[in-house]
This record gives structure tokens, C-alpha cells and sequence, in this order.
């Protein structure tokens, strides 16, 4: 019984990860976005940038990840 | 984690994870580390395909290049444009580690994309190898060039002295995450993708919803190309920015 509860509450805990999938979302596009913006008043400057914004995206995404990484521990690990 | 969803029934019914079991080429015994299994198959043929393409393909080196030659040459130069941009000119020299890790991800990626096949690069296991070497080689390429002074990449002298400790906690923190977000991002990209191709591959056995479902599955895989070549890309492009932090540590 005992043992059932906590792994409903592990199984609740992974599906409530997911919402920081959300925030990665919000996250990267807002990078893209900016980029775009930046990118569409001053075109030719916008072609060195490319590299940057998927860093950007990369670290933006990270945080994405680390839920993602909780949902799995929470799954298999806990 | 795929066992219990074998419903009975028939048709187009499997798990959506069923396609990343690591299984024995030959026979199915226990999987000791010399088993010749799946995941062996595979990287043995991005191997190939890397040979094929950039050994066998630029063999004849024609001033008018062929198809294959010239995809291998905007490979390398794609690739070495990237590691001077962002890592700086005197990175180069640790250009042919990133184009390394740059084609094994791409040819990985693409071979997993076909029917049927295994996607390597979908295991943890293998982009965390990827990514602790990685991280193992830009920390003690960083202590082999600058001695302690590298320890000054945590410590950043532009912020105000209060909040320098502070930073320092986080940098470090950040420091130290690097290779698990390095290397679940490859995985998890990889997985999540072909998860999704699988799960409409399933939706596809419903006749109503069938024809939805084909286009659907057809979006979603132009979509898995794009994040594969992507994902390749900032796997070697992270690569250099942690290079550029081993070579010039002083913000």
C-alpha cells in the first residue's frame, strides 16, 4: 500500500515534469524570436550570428533537458 | 520498459520503444561486452559510411569535384569554419577531434533515420561516453595550459566582489553539468523523435485515421532529418565553446 502510494506520487512527479518542457519551449522561442528581429533589421550582420542564437539554443534547451532528466529519475531511479 | 505493452491483437500493434533494445546480432544469449549486437552493427556502418563518404569519395580529388567529393568537402569546410568562428584561430589544431565527433553524429543520426535500422545515438550510454570525453579532455587540456590560473574561469573579475562567490558557486555548478546536458540532449532528441514517428506509426493501424496519420508520420520525419543534422551540429559546436573556455579561461 505504502510502497503504492510512493509510486504514484513518482508517476505524478514525472508527468508534472513535463510542464518545464513548456518552459524550454518558452525559452527557446524567445532566442529564436529575438533573433529573428535582430536578424530582419540588419540582414547582413545576421549571417555571423547563426552560430550564436544555437548556442543560445543549446543553453536554453539544457534547462528543458534537466526536467526531462528528474521525469527519469523519478521513473527508473527513485 | 517495453514488456508489458504486447497487447494481444494483431495488426500494427508494438511499443513505441520497442525500436531501441539493444539486441544480439547473432542467436540471443546473454549480452556480454564482446557481443556483437544492434548497436555494433550500426556504428560499424556510420563508420563505413564516414569512409565512404570521406576516404573512398575524395579518393580521385578531380578539380571538378564529384557529387560525393563536394559533399565531403563542405563537410570539412563547414566543420572548420565552425571551430574558427566560435572556438577561435588557434583552436584549430583540435579540428580534426570535432570533425571526428561532428560526422560520427551526423552518420549516426541519418543511418537511424531509415526503416528499421538503430538509432546509436539514441543510448545515453553512447553520447555520454561522447560527452565525458569531451569534458575530461577540455578540463585537463585547460590545467595543461594555464596551470591553476584556469580556476580563474569561475571566478569572474568584471562582476562586483559580493557577487563573485556567489557566481563562482554557479559557475561551478554549471561547470560540472555540462557533459549530462551535453549528452542528454543528443539521446534524448534522438529518442523523443523516433518515439513520436512510432507512436503515429501505430495510430496508422486505425483505418479511419490512417491517411492522417501517413502525413503526419511524413512531417514529423522531414522535421527528424532537420534535428538530426541539427543536433549533430550543436553537439560540435558546445564542443568548441567549451574548447574556446580550456583555451581562454580569463573572461
Amino acid at each position: 500500500m505504502e510502497g503504492d502510494i510512493v509510486q504514484m506520487g513518482a508517476y505524478i512527479g514525472a508527468g508534472l515534469a513535463c510542464t518545464g518542457m513548456g518552459g524550454a519551449a518558452v525559452g527557446v522561442g524567445h532566442v529564436v524570436g529575438n533573433f529573428l528581429s535582430g536578424a530582419l533589421r540588419n540582414p547582413s550582420a545576421a549571417a555571423g550570428q547563426t552560430a550564436t542564437m544555437f548556442i543560445g539554443i543549446a543553453f536554453a534547451e539544457a534547462l528543458g533537458i534537466f526536467s526531462f532528466l528528474v521525469a527519469l529519475l523519478l521513473m527508473f531511479a527513485v | 520498459m517495453a514488456s508489458e505493452a504486447h497487447s494481444e491483437g494483431s495488426g500494427l500493434v508494438f511499443h513505441p520503444m520497442d525500436q531501441f533494445i539493444v539486441k544480439p546480432l547473432f542467436g540471443d544469449g546473454p549480452i556480454e561486452w564482446y557481443t556483437i549486437t544492434n548497436v555494433t552493427l550500426w556504428m560499424a556502418l556510420s563508420v563505413v559510411a564516414i569512409i565512404a563518404l570521406l576516404v573512398v569519395g575524395t579518393a580521385r580529388r578531380a578539380i571538378v569535384p564529384s557529387r560525393s567529393q563536394s559533399i565531403g568537402e563542405l563537410a570539412y569546410g563547414f566543420v572548420y569554419k565552425m571551430v574558427e568562428d566560435v572556438a577561435g584561430k588557434d583552436a584549430v589544431g583540435y579540428f580534426p577531434y570535432i570533425m571526428t565527433l561532428f560526422m560520427f553524429i551526423v552518420c549516426a543520426n541519418f543511418l537511424g533515420l531509415l526503416p528499421m535500422s538503430f538509432t546509436t545515438t539514441s543510448h545515453i550510454a553512447v553520447t555520454a561516453v561522447m560527452a565525458m570525453a569531451v569534458f575530461l579532455a577540455v578540463t585537463i587540456l585547460g590545467f595543461v595550459k594555464h596551470g591553476m590560473s584556469f580556476l580563474s574561469l569561475f571566478w569572474i573579475s568584471s562582476a562586483p566582489l559580493v557577487l563573485r562567490p556567489i557566481l563562482a558557486l554557479i559557475e561551478v555548478i554549471s561547470y560540472f553539468v555540462r557533459p549530462v546536458s551535453h549528452s542528454i540532449r543528443l539521446a534524448g532528441n534522438m529518442m523523443a523523435g523516433h518515439a513520436v514517428i512510432k507512436v503515429f506509426a501505430a495510430f496508422a493501424g486505425i483505418a479511419v485515421i490512417a491517411p492522417l496519420s501517413v502525413i503526419a508520420i511524413t512531417a514529423i520525419y522531414a522535421l527528424e532529418v532537420l534535428v538530426s543534422f541539427i543536433q549533430a551540429y550543436v553537439f560540435a559546436i558546445l564542443t568548441c565553446v567549451y574548447l574556446k573556455d580550456a583555451l581562454h579561461p580569463h573572461h
